[in-house]
């Protein structure tokens, strides 16, 4: 797929795809270059003294890698987790090293083809979302999508402001 | 092709350090009265292969520059030169530059031309001083003939003038030329002082009127291009000998090169720098215009972006063999156990059984010859340290004498690449504080050289690294004068010998009364105490005053794998690494006490310890344990400080594999790692001396 996909954008380079999930009602976009893999959700160890949103640290084949709540790190109600719950493993490219994080979600549902042009940038929506994190918005028939910036989002630097 | 060759990059890297380290050692190990051919030899050896490969990659100013101390060498080899004190050091400085060069290469930036040139200077004159031999003068001139035809390319030619060094072969007149004739073209071509070499004029008897004995130097000024030179010289280009220079304050050359030549034929080329040593030599001036240019300064002329922190590592042939043999070993057991397995009938259990076992003790072996490969000798750290004390000494005027031991200690490569700073420290310390000035030592009646041992040895799982000296040793009472002063401590606070000692790695401490640029400034114990905390190691002094110090080092062997005892804390498993745990005990209240209401401290024999509960610090919920007599305290030691971590349970003791939290996320205080266990779960390895920070917090 990633072929595939290098291989569109050699074509078209307008256009990027992007993974759409669900959390809560919201649907959020995030490039599929960055997506590792996606597996269900299994019961991480806790990192003691760290934010309520990294709920720990999970072996991924021999790497430790932190799997961050979205829903907790929105500040959205928490849920329990399902079935049908997510870990959408991420591999961001840091200046200096691949950081592999990991994040819950409660549902993956497409991969969308977005041009560039159709990227809005991110309203305003308050406190709730720090627009900091976003990319830009995507309308897709009915449905909006955020588009996320994962690099800003799950920089563990950032998460050290967090908790401070 | 570029890229190809870019692979092998760091592989040539590699070798020539390894070469420049040979050198080294081989430079500082020659004795002047006697030499040893053999070590000669090695020297020549690694700068010939550093010079092939640098040739090879396109890095012509390595090459050239490489090809000048080849020279040298070469001469040496030869037992053509004696070898004496300042070329020994002109040599040294020059495997720095080299190194310099490399290391500059390496990482894409620019080379420093003008130190390049300062040491090729320091060559140049080194070759030209003590030898009459023309080809090295050449030789030098060579070596930069690239850079600076490229340049000439790329800027057209600016050079102030040129400095020709040309002797001709005895033969020359024979072929038709005239030097005269060369000599009034160049004359046409810019002012021309031309100096003449009569020393290889022999005897009237001996002489042959129809041979040029005579050689010239010449210096010619103005805007003139290379190709103009090199149009009056193509005659005679096989005939003669003949080295081409800007004219610059001796840094830039270029050559033309010519056949070898036999030292007796060339022996009239003096420079004429070295009057004194010529037969009354007179300058023949054509014309006389002084002048030196300053300017042209050649541009590195290649850059590699190479990109950092790939890491290779030297394996010996019998460490893999060894491997190979333990894969070929499992492979067997792994076979034997799917013959099991693919019809198994409960009579086969014993079978399983011995199967099971040889994949244990397989795998065992397995992991202990792969650590085994990441083993280095220590030497790698302590080979720099001979030219340290070499250089160093010389600097502060002080006789000491270094001695190794235990070089062939192996420890983590990791180990081996972080131990280096902060050991240098150490010694330089010991050299520039401890070690006394000759005169005081033998007032002290000690004997004049002093002596610094550098030791590295085994103990338990550790490595320890020693540095002793025989020096004037700490003084416990400038020390604590000084700690007062500083306000570290209080004026009637009562310290032991060892708290006293350990003054030394508070930032700023310094008890040097004059500050020296070798050390002195206070910066740097508490950066090596926090380099070797890093490690997982600790450090320790031991004086005695006019005796001399004992600074030691001890290390665990590697950095990878760490004995651990796995502790419970409700749902949460917590490694402890085995080496910090001191002993494990069940506590009642009547031990503890409450300090000011809220630090809990409890009696360990004659000491209070504080208690540090891990459920509270780590926000464990499931914890079963609450009080303190439903769990277990392990007391633990860390940075010197002792304390008790509450737990619920110990679960197991357990070799573990550390892998980084940081890698993927970042440092988080109290906790060192993490690890995976058997059932392929994360646990976190705890960090006792920030644990003991965290609770006081």
């Amino acid at each position: 797929m990633a072929n595939e996909n290098q291989l569109a954008q050699a074509r078209e380079p307008s256009t990027a795809q992007y993974l759409t999930f669900q959390l809560a009602d919201e649907f959020y976009g995030l490039e599929i270059l960055k997506v590792r893999e996606i597996r269900g959700w299994e019961p991480v160890r806790e990192i003691p003294n760290t934010p309520d949103f990294i709920k720990g640290a999970l072996n991924l084949r021999g790497a430790i890698v932190p799997i961050v709540d979205l829903r907790e790190r929105f500040g959205m109600k928490k849920v329990d987790y399902s079935p049908v719950t997510v870990v959408i493993v991420l591999s961001l490219v840091d200046q200096a090293d691949d950081l592999v994080i990991g994040i819950v979600a409660d549902a993956v549902s497409d991969v969308l083809d977005i041009n560039k042009d159709e990227i809005r940038s991110a309203p305003n929506l308050g406190s709730k979302i720090d627009t900091r994190y976003m990319q830009g918005m995507y309308v897709n028939g009915s449905r909006m999508i955020m588009l996320l910036n994962v690099n800003k989002l799950l920089n563990p630097e950032e998460f050290a402001n967090l908790t401070d | 092709m570029s890229i190809d060759m870019a692979q092998f990059h760091q592989v040539f890297f590699e070798e020539s350090f390894e070469g420049l380290d040979a050198m080294e050692s081989g430079l500082l190990n020659l004795d002047m009265g006697d030499v040893d051919k053999e070590e000669i030899n090695t020297i020549f050896r690694a700068a010939h292969s550093i010079k092939g490969g640098s040739g090879t990659f396109g890095f012509t100013s390595v090459s050239d520059f490489t090809h000048v101390m080849e020279t040298l060498l070469d001469e040496m080899r030869d037992g053509r030169r004696q070898i004496t004190q300042t070329a020994l050091d002109v040599l040294l400085g020059s495997v720095d530059c080299l190194r310099e060069m490399l290391t500059a290469i390496q990482e894409g930036d620019e080379v420093n031309e003008s130190k390049v040139a300062e040491h090729k200077q320091a060559l140049d004159k080194e070759l030209n001083g003590e030898s009459t031999e023309v080809p090295q003068i050449e030789n030098i001139a060579q070596s930069i003939d690239t850079i600076e035809s490229s340049k000439a390319a790329n800027e057209g030619s600016s050079q102030a003038g040129w400095h020709i060094v040309f002797s001709p072969h005895a033969h020359l007149l024979k072929t038709g030329n005239d030097p005269v004739r060369m000599f009034r073209e160049l004359k046409e071509l810019g002012e021309l002082t031309a100096i003449v070499d009569l020393q290889g004029v022999p005897g009237l008897y001996d002489l042959d009127p129809e041979d040029c004995h005579l050689s010239w130097d010449l210096k010619i000024e103005g805007d003139i291009s290379r190709e103009e030179i090199d149009d009056i010289f193509d005659w005679v280009e096989d005939d003669c000998d003949m080295a081409i220079q800007t004219l610059t304050n001796g840094v830039t050359t270029s050559q033309h090169p010519t056949n070898d030549v036999a030292p007796n034929q060339i022996n009239s080329a003096a420079n004429s720098e070295q009057p004194a040593e010529s037969n009354d030599v007179k300058p023949e001036k054509i014309s006389s215009v002084q002048a030196v240019n300053q300017s042209a300064k050649p541009k590195a002329e290649k850059k590699e972006a190479k990109p950092k922190g790939s890491s290779s590592i030297r394996v010996d042939t019998a460490k893999i063999d060894t491997l190979i043999n333990m894969v070929g070993e499992l492979v067997i057991t792994q076979s034997m156990l799917s013959l099991v397995g693919e019809d198994f009938s409960p009579h086969k259990l014993e079978q399983l059984k011995n199967g099971i076992t040889q994949l244990g003790r397989n795998t065992r072996e397995l992991q202990e010859s792969v650590m085994n490969i990441r083993m280095l000798p220590i030497s790698f750290v302590f080979s720099r340290f001979p030219r340290l004390v070499h250089d160093l000494s010389t600097k502060l005027n002080k006789k000491i004498e270094l001695k190794l031991s235990g070089e062939n200690t192996e420890v983590d490569k990791t180990v081996v690449e972080l131990i280096s700073d902060p050991l240098v420290h150490l010694v330089r310390n010991s050299l520039d504080h401890g070690i006394e000035m000759p005169e005081d030592r033998v007032a002290a009646g000690k004997p004049e050289t002093g002596t610094v041992n550098l030791n590295a040895y085994h103990r338990g799982g550790n490595i320890v690294i020693e540095v002793v000296d025989d020096g004037k040793g700490l003084n416990k009472e400038v020390l604590r004068a000084k700690a007062i002063e500083k306000g570290l401590i209080e004026e009637d606070a009562i310290l032991t010998d060892k708290q006293t000692y350990e003054l030394i790695f508070h930032a700023g401490f310094s008890t040097a009364e004059k500050l020296t640029d070798v050390s002195g400034r206070g910066v740097g114990m508490d950066v090596v105490r926090k380099n070797i905390q890093s490690l997982g190691g600790n450090i320790e002094i031991e004086s005695e005053l006019g005796k001399g110090s004992t600074i030691a080092i001890h290390l665990p062997l590697t950095l990878a794998i760490l004995d651990g005892q796995s502790v419970a804390v409700g749902d949460e498993t917590y490694i402890v690494p085995l080496v910090s745990i001191i002993e494990t005990l069940n506590i009642d209240e009547s031990m503890v006490n409450r300090v000011a209401g809220k630090g809990e401290t409890f009696r360990l024999r004659d000491e209070y310890l504080p208690i540090v509960r891990m459920h509270e610090i780590f926000s464990v919920e499931t914890a079963k344990a609450t009080r303190l007599t439903e769990g277990l305290l392990v007391v633990v030691e860390g940075q010197g400080m002792r304390c008790g971590l509450f737990v619920d349970d110990l679960l197991g003791q357990q070799q573990v594999v550390i892998k980084s939290l940081e890698a993927n996320y970042r440092r988080v205080e109290g906790i060192s790692g993490a690890t995976i266990l058997g059932d392929g779960s994360v646990a976190l390895i705890l960090d006792i001396p920030g644990l003991v920070r965290l609770s006081n917090l």
